[in-house]
């Protein structure tokens, strides 16, 4: 029964009708829940790609003030690429706190409800 | 044949019956496995999704060990050896990519999808024309990724065993692909896993052990070896700078950003990267697999640092350069060298990391085409041809054949494409997964109003303008670096075509949707956005 035509789930039982589907759309708590999803990950994806741009584009058109040492050989675009790592090692687990925390209780409640036949 | 090849081909060939020993250890091990894991594999979600029972660590370390592709170790380091400074921002990129796929890609995909990327693209879409697309795209981008893999076992072999005939390349290149389609065949998803868990361990040993050779000849001195690279490369402090590769046009400036834009949106639109997702149990597995895989990718690139600027301060630049004009060998001369020229141990150096660099190339090469036979079975076969009439072990015997058809052409096309830097090549399938697939999957999940028209219009639009632009770059023709040198149809001026091409994909598909008179299905965007934020009914 794995492949049938797709979206294949529609022929298991217990899958949730589209009607089931709408309603939980329109219900405040999903709201909430899509509101918490997209809040953070949105504004946090256009900021993280606006600073790699902003380095992308210092290397390009600011190469003296790139240049410039910072401590022994280590120069400015040195120091901003590893600052490049570490905000993203930052981010990644800044947005998994945010998903442990505000997503996924909200998320599984939803999912159980709606498994459950609610 | 140049001096520097010779001698590391001699360096070598003196020890050839360990590299082959290691190397066959290595082949033989993976084989195991790959036996093992096909006793394993009973049905399509054994094959395409290992069952979807590794855990959140086992998947990171395989994703990281699909990432970490021959361009990451090879090209990275050698690009850095040679341009210094702009060869980091391979590796900048290739990291910061990651967010994208963790905050808007990997989760809504493992919850909505069954085995492909398609499924997500077609979920609320006309099927047949659109899988008709995914597949298309998905085949097209892991074609140029493989690309890049065989450029890669072509130039290690040269190094290694001092085989520059044609005849002799084509050969490894032929065993390189015989080996993916038995790997693919037998052990599917199942045993591709843990054939690249194992890559990336050995990977990651061999990158570990090569930092610690080059900061212990630098007394963890970190600037005294940025000064030395310096220094040896003969271009002084502007080797730590920008500018070197990318400098010294506006035209190369734009190429510089271009690639910049691919790199950081590629990678939530790799296929085989996408189905990697399906292998664990939840979304929230999928989540902290992107965690282990960035964690365990940072650190990589990392240590690609100290090799790279290693090699630049260890090496004359001439060797480099004469033993592959890209730099791919940069990497396993400094093997070389760190075990000191002539000696046993700069041998069994040099065999080793050029062992665990083609263990990298088979196991990433073995992911590519498990993620392009995959879509042909499962988009194509299955659901266009089939009609979604195929029955399960149909769909799979499909996708088997599938691999030996994608592994006869990734055969044929490696020998092209020997001397590209292996690098670059991998930024033209980011390039083209960036504008095909990216926007059509973002779309899909956050756009309530994007239809079938708009779906077919962003892939195939963005697809087709990001490898029409590569056919006419210096890539292909014009330049002496370029695939055909002698020939010269080159009328775009960039070697990558992110800048127009992304930009046109998410412009088209979203043309396409206003421009169509057709509804999107209420219903059916209900069901995909409150599956993939929650997990209702997923697999």
């Amino acid at each position: 029964m794995a492949t049938d035509a797709p979206p294949p789930s529609k022929t298991e039982a217990g899958y949730p009708t589209t009607d089931a589907f709408i309603a939980v759309q329109e219900s405040a708590e999903f709201g909430d829940l899509r509101r918490s999803h997209r809040s953070f990950a949105f504004p946090l994806t256009v900021a993280f790609i606006a600073w790699y741009l902003v380095y992308v584009l210092l290397s390009n058109y600011a190469g003296g003030f790139m240049g410039t040492r910072l401590l022994g050989n280590l120069n400015v675009a040195l120091v901003l690429g590893l600052a490049q790592f570490l905000t993203t090692f930052l981010i990644a687990w800044w947005y998994s706190r945010h998903a442990a925390a505000r997503l996924d209780p909200k998320a599984e409640a939803i999912k159980s409800r709606m498994e459950a036949g609610a | 044949m140049s001096p520097a090849v010779l001698l590391a081909a001699g360096e070598a060939s003196k020890h050839r019956p360990l590299i082959v020993t290691l190397f066959a250890v290595f082949v033989a091990a993976t084989l195991v496995i790959t036996v093992w894991a096909g006793r394993q594999t009973r049905n399509a979600a054994d094959f395409y999704a290992g069952g979807r029972q590794f855990t959140a660590f086992q998947n990171g370390l395989a994703v990281s060990g699909d990432y970490m592709s021959a361009a990451s170790f090879l090209g990275i380091a050698g690009a850095i050896a040679l341009f210094g400074y702009d060869g980091f921002l391979y590796s900048i990129g290739f990291l910061v990519a990651w967010l994208v796929a963790l905050l808007l890609v990997a989760e809504p995909l493992r919850n909505s999808g069954r085995y492909t990327m398609g499924d997500v693209l077609a979920y609320r879409m006309r099927q047949r024309p659109v899988r008709t697309a995914a597949g298309t795209s998905t085949i097209v981008v892991s074609i140029f990724y493989l690309l890049a893999q065989m450029a890669g076992a072509g130039v290690l072999v040269s190094l290694l065993l001092g085989i520059t005939s044609d005849g002799g390349k084509i050969g490894i290149v032929a065993l390189v692909g015989v080996l993916m389609i038995v790997y693919v065949t037998i052990g599917g998803m199942k045993g591709t896993t843990w054939v690249q868990m194992v890559k990336a361990v050995l990977l990651i040993a061999g990158a570990l052990l090569l930092t610690f050779l080059v900061l212990l000849k630098f007394h963890f001195n970190l600037s005294d070896l940025l000064g030395k690279a310096a220094a040896n490369t003969g271009k002084g402090s502007a080797f730590l700078e920008p500018g070197l590769k990318y400098g010294a046009t506006g035209t190369s400036k734009l190429d510089f950003l271009s690639l910049g834009i691919a790199l950081v949106l590629g990678t939530a639109g790799l296929p085989h990267i996408l189905i990697r997702f399906y292998t664990v149990p939840t979304a929230k597995a999928a989540r902290k697999s992107v965690n282990w895989a960035i964690g365990l990718i940072g650190a990589f690139y990392l240590m690609t640092l100290a090799l790279g600027f290693g090699a630049a301060a260890l090496i004359k630049p001439d060797e480099i350069i004469a033993s592959n004009k890209a730099g791919n060998t940069a990497a396993p001369l400094l093997a070389l060298h760190l075990g000191g020229t002539g000696s046993d141990w700069g041998a069994i150096l040099l065999a080793s990391i050029s062992a665990v660099a083609f263990a990298t190339i088979l196991a990433v090469v073995a992911g590519l085409t498990l993620a392009s036979s995959s879509s042909f079975a499962h988009d194509i076969y299955a659901n266009v041809i089939k009609k979604g009439q195929a029955s399960e072990k149909q769909e799979v015997n499909a996708a088997r054949w599938a691999t030996v058809g994608i592994g006869a052409v990734s055969i044929a096309l490696g020998a092209l494409a020997r001397d590209l830097n292996v690098a670059g090549l991998v930024a033209l399938a980011f390039a083209v997964a960036a504008s095909a697939n990216l926007p059509t999957i973002l779309y899909s999940l956050f756009w309530k109003r994007f239809t079938t028209s708009g779906a077919l219009w962003s892939i195939y639009g963005g697809l087709v303008t990001a490898v029409g632009l590569v056919l006419f770059s210096p890539v292909v023709s014009g330049k002496e670096t370029s695939m055909f040198p002698h020939a010269d149809f080159h009328w775009f001026p960039l070697e990558n075509p992110g800048l127009i091409s992304i930009p046109v994909g998410f412009l088209l598909g979203w043309l396409g949707t206003l421009l169509s008179k057709e509804q999107p299905d209420p219903g059916k965007y209900a069901e995909l956005e409150v599956r993939s934020l929650t997990g209702t009914g997923a697999h």
